[in-house]
């Protein structure tokens, strides 16, 4: 506990810096991210991020200094060369967008380890520091590297808000962008521009092969929170923020640990929650929706059984016995309790002593539901023309999710039948 | 209208069809007569490709079964060819056009067993049936649309099966090949195979079948090409939509209901 | 003699790599070789944790594992979940990278693994970790036996099932209507990628892993239009970019996978350049389409 307020007075500076710099990182990138998602090129962040090493080796070999300037404009180079390399490939030859990705990875990273270690290996003493492009240094940010990156990160944001319309359009139809006239070249480059800068200053946190994760894991978890960009852009950022604030808190509660897989893993963690648990996309909650659909399905089926009994009777007002219900219609006996006891609660059917009713909301629904199936398989062998044996089956699942609206719809298409293909009349 | 016949070498059982849910083909009841050239016609997404893959038991079905032959179609599979639509493919593969030939022996071969020269002899002979013996060395990109669909046919003969499906064979290729093509077809309905084809051009099909297969969203009819094809019977298939049809698919999709109701054991 | 088991080392593994490679770019699947390539790194921590050694047999299977979970997750994402299919590729391999270097800095006083040998190996180390029997009798180095078999099983991998994966990879939807079945085959060739990474992981690193891959097939890939040329065309492309590589890295006095995988880049500009073909620089187009 000691800690945690510790680390959330921000007393210390170092603390100051590297908290504010993981989240300034994890949130400009998680934006420009979402763009590079929303095109299906998520993983050409990767290639860049890979790209920029040798970059930084020829700035340092060229200039001989490591001042970060001169390095980040090595970097921003080749970085920026790998996305024109990648685009070159897939246009002039026959080689497919996925091969030049990880050709261009591959062999610019290859590049770059080379002149890494050539470097190392030459007795340069100022070279120290220069792997810590390879697997980042959150750790270790100073005040210097967080001017560079809210300068960064504020151009960032300000390049997405001032472009939001065309970069929008670009993403979702870069076809129709073009036919009204947006300069949809110019704007690639834009993205192309804002993902390198995106990728060249985060590289330092979390390194060459996490770059990757910053960019395209918001941005997948965000995608199952909304339908909206803005949204998802906000999402994103502030799911970014989070996961670097998280990041930089395990590191200073633990300093042996790396900041850098900490966010990335944080993050990754979020978005399989998101996967998982966003409600209309997830995973679970689709299976969760499926299960009460089968309940639904399953006390709908009970008061259609209940009513059906009732009408062949003609009676409604005496209960029915669960071994009669049986008889018609073969459900397995504890679903049948489970069921009743429910509607039971619900109101739909009350429990007599030799067996059960429907109540009056009970028997309108129940009504409802083999009106439904009926009209139904009246609908299907009127338009669709099948045979009057093969509608039972399907109408069994439509009854239970047709609206209203579309209830009505079906009544006025068929003219309001009396009776259904089986000539069981369609109660109203 | 849908005519069914005796000893039918393709039987269709109440065969429903659903992508992510949706239905895209609703309780097709189908049967169809050995040797006949049949022409599976309808407007765009009626599901006519979805028809014949889920013959094929390409495609996971919601309700109904398929007979070839029969037979399952797991028993049958080596009578079965397929010519899937030309765009299906990468055409830029590192392949020539007799290797793709080849391709039709692999069914008859097992695991381990090369190409011999029997094969080798087939794939040559159905390269020559399509007219495209000169190109045997040809690697696939380079060839015309319609020399790419020649080569795919050449496939589905290399193999020798007795029924073969076509998923749009005439789509993208020249009057030649399209005739050459027809009058293939027109030797092996000879032979007594039976050939189904997904078609879309309504005014070329009169001509080219003997029976045609009217689909749009469900069956709406299936007999000799003289009885079925009607004004009647064309407004219906090409005659708007069914919206109720639709938006039941669409709820289904949405709530994420099987097409079917799981019977409750 | 070290330069010739380096050489061998990397032969060995561009083997291996490229042969499976010609089926993973055909497929698309590139950026699939590459996440599994980051994603083994858990599964080598946990099977040094777990066996307290370097043995390979532990390592191959810890990996392994590693290496199915990767694909399965992967699928899994995408199919079930419904993510985007590369942004599944992404948060997968990321996460999993993830969390072998974290595994990494909690053991990090037994485990005797660090992170650059990760992204770029220590193949110079290949000749001094011999096989030696109790009688001190040596059979050279450890690695190549391990990759001899691997590349063996890979070999006989593809001749067995050439026909099935030369189909699969071209045409699945006529491979299903024939019944071969397109998702055994899928399996079974991410399984031999993973055994490939996991056996070339520890002497070359994950980055060479993926520049073999990916470089010769490629290169391969414009030089030729016979499936079975490219095949043979890319072993050979990797074979002299190992013996090449490591002479580049004498020269500059730096890491040997680094300077192999440039040698794939330079390979790969030469064939775009001056295919005879495809070349860009020499056009000899005597075989339009007709």
């Amino acid at each position: 506990m000691n800690e945690f307020l510790e680390f959330f007075s921000f007393a210390d500076a170092n603390v100051r810096f590297v908290t504010i710099g993981s989240i300034l990182l994890a949130s400009s990138s998680a934006v420009v991210g979402c763009f590079s998602l929303l095109r299906k090129r998520a993983l050409v962040g990767d290639a860049v991020a890979h790209a920029v090493l040798p970059g930084v080796c020829l700035a340092f070999i060229l200039s001989g200094t490591k001042n970060p300037f001169i390095l980040l404009l090595g970097a921003f180079i080749t970085g920026w060369f790998s996305l024109v390399v990648i685009d070159f490939i897939t246009a002039r030859t026959r080689i497919k967008e996925d091969t030049a990705i990880g050709l261009v990875l591959s062999v610019f990273f290859g590049i770059g380890i080379l002149l890494l270690t050539s470097i190392q290996h030459s007795g340069n003493a100022a070279q120290s520091g220069l792997d810590k492009f390879l697997f980042g240094k959150a750790a270790s940010l100073v005040g210097e590297d967080l001017i560079v990156f809210s300068v960064v990160a504020v151009l960032l944001l300000v390049a997405t808000i001032v472009f939001y319309k065309e970069l929008m359009l670009l993403c979702f139809d870069q076809a129709y962008a073009r036919t009204i006239g947006f300069p949809v070249r110019a704007l690639e480059l834009l993205l192309t521009t804002l993902t390198v800068f995106a990728v060249v200053v985060g590289i330092q946190a979390v390194g060459v092969v996490l770059m990757a994760a910053m960019l395209i894991t918001p941005a997948a978890a965000a995608r199952f929170w909304t339908e909206k960009l803005p949204v998802m852009l906000l999402i994103a950022a502030v799911m970014g923020a989070f996961s670097g604030l998280a990041g930089a808190f395990v590191s200073y509660t633990a300093p042996s640990m790396p900041t850098g897989p900490w966010i990335v893993l944080i993050i990754s963690l979020i978005a399989i929650l998101s996967f998982a648990f966003a409600p209309g996309r997830g995973w679970v909650s689709r299976i969760i929706r499926q299960r009460r659909n089968r309940s639904r399905i399953l006390d709908e089926n009970i008061l259609k059984l209940l009513y059906q009994v009732g009408e062949l009777k003609e009676n409604f007002t005496d209960a029915q016995s669960i071994t009669e219900l049986m008889q018609r219609r073969h459900l397995p006996q504890n679903s049948i309790l489970k069921g009743l006891k429910k509607l039971q609660c619900e109101g739909f059917v009350s429990k007599q002593q030799n067996g059960w009713l429907l109540t009056e909301e009970g028997r309108i629904r129940g009504r409802r539901v083999v009106r439904l199936h009926r009209l139904w398989e009246l609908y299907l062998t009127q338009y669709l023309e099948l045979p009057s044996d093969h509608v039972h089956e399907d109408a069994e699942t439509i009854e239970h999710i047709i609206t209203p609206e579309l209830e009505e719809k079906l009544m006025e298409e068929l003219n309001y039948p009396a009776l259904d293909p089986h000539q069981s009349k369609i109660p109203l | 209208m849908i005519i069914h016949v005796e000893n039918p070498v393709v039987e269709v059982h109440d065969l429903t069809v659903s992508y992510d849910r949706k239905p895209v083909l609703w309780g097709v009841d189908l049967t169809l007569p050995a040797g006949a050239l049949v022409g599976v016609i309808g407007p765009n997404g009626a599901g006519k490709s979805t028809l014949v893959k889920a013959i094929m038991d390409l495609l996971p079905t919601s309700s109904g079964y398929v007979r070839i032959f029969d037979k399952e179609i797991k028993e049958v599979r080596k009578k079965i060819s397929y010519v899937p639509q030309r765009e299906s493919v990468d055409w830029d593969f590192p392949a020539s056009a007799f290797d793709v030939v080849l391709m039709g022996r692999y069914g008859s071969m097992g695991l381990f067993k090369r190409p011999g020269k029997a094969d080798k002899e087939a794939a040559m002979l159905a390269l020559e049936k399509v007219g495209m013996q000169s190109f045997a060395n040809r690697q696939i990109s380079q060839l015309s649309g319609g020399q790419q669909q020649r080569v795919f046919l050449a496939r589905a003969l290399a193999q020798n099966a007795d029924i073969y499906f076509m998923d749009e064979p005439f789509a993208g290729v020249d009057i030649a090949t399209e005739m050459a093509i027809i009058e293939l077809l027109r030797i092996m309905r000879e032979q007594g195979k039976t050939v189904v084809v997904v078609h879309h051009d309504l005014q070329s099909a009169v001509e080219y079948f003997d029976w045609i297969v009217l689909l749009n969203m469900r069956l709406v009819a299936s007999g000799p090409t003289n009885q079925v094809l009607t004004q009647e019977l064309l407004e219906k298939t090409y005659g708007g939509k069914l919206t109720v049809l639709t938006k039941v698919g669409d709820l289904l999709r949405k709530q994420e209901i099987p097409s079917r109701e799981k019977q409750v054991k | 003699m070290n330069a010739f088991w380096i050489i061998l080392t990397g032969s060995l593994v561009a083997t291996c790599c490229s042969l499976l490679g010609c089926y993973l770019i055909l497929r698309r699947m590139a950026m699939v070789g590459d996440a599994i390539s980051h994603a083994v790194l858990p599964g080598i921590v946990i099977a040094f944790l777990l066996s307290g050694s370097r043995d390979t047999v532990p390592m191959l299977i810890g990996a392994g594992l590693l290496g199915v979970l990767t694909t399965f997750l992967i699928e899994f994402f995408h199919r079930y979940a419904r993510v985007q299919a590369d942004a599944a590729i992404g948060v997968t391999f990321t996460s999993l990278f993830a969390i072998g270097i974290i595994l990494i800095s909690v053991f990090a006083g037994q485990v005797d693994l660090d992170q650059d040998c990760v992204l770029y190996g220590e193949i110079a180390y290949v000749p001094l970790d011999l096989w030696l029997t109790d009688n001190g009798l040596s059979y050279g180095p450890r690695t190549i036996w391990t990759l001899g078999v691997v590349t063996l099983l890979i070999l006989s991998f593809i001749v067995i099932g050439y026909k099935e994966l030369f189909l699969t990879a071209f045409d699945p939807a006529y491979a299903a209507a024939i019944g071969i079945s397109t998702s055994l085959w899928y399996y079974l060739l991410m399984t031999a990628v993973s055994l490939t990474t996991v056996a070339s992981f520890e002497s070359v690193g994950a980055i060479l892993v993926v520049a073999f891959i990916v470089g010769p097939p490629a290169t391969a890939y414009l030089l030729t239009d016979n499936f079975k040329t490219m095949l043979i065309l890319s072993v050979i492309l990797g074979v002299i970019a190992s013996f090449s590589g490591y002479y580049l890295a004498v020269w500059l006095d730096g890491s040997i996978a680094g300077a192999i995988a440039t040698v794939t880049g330079v390979e790969f500009i030469l064939a775009l350049c001056f295919s005879p073909q495809r070349g860009l620089l020499l056009k000899r187009r005597t075989l339009q389409p007709v």
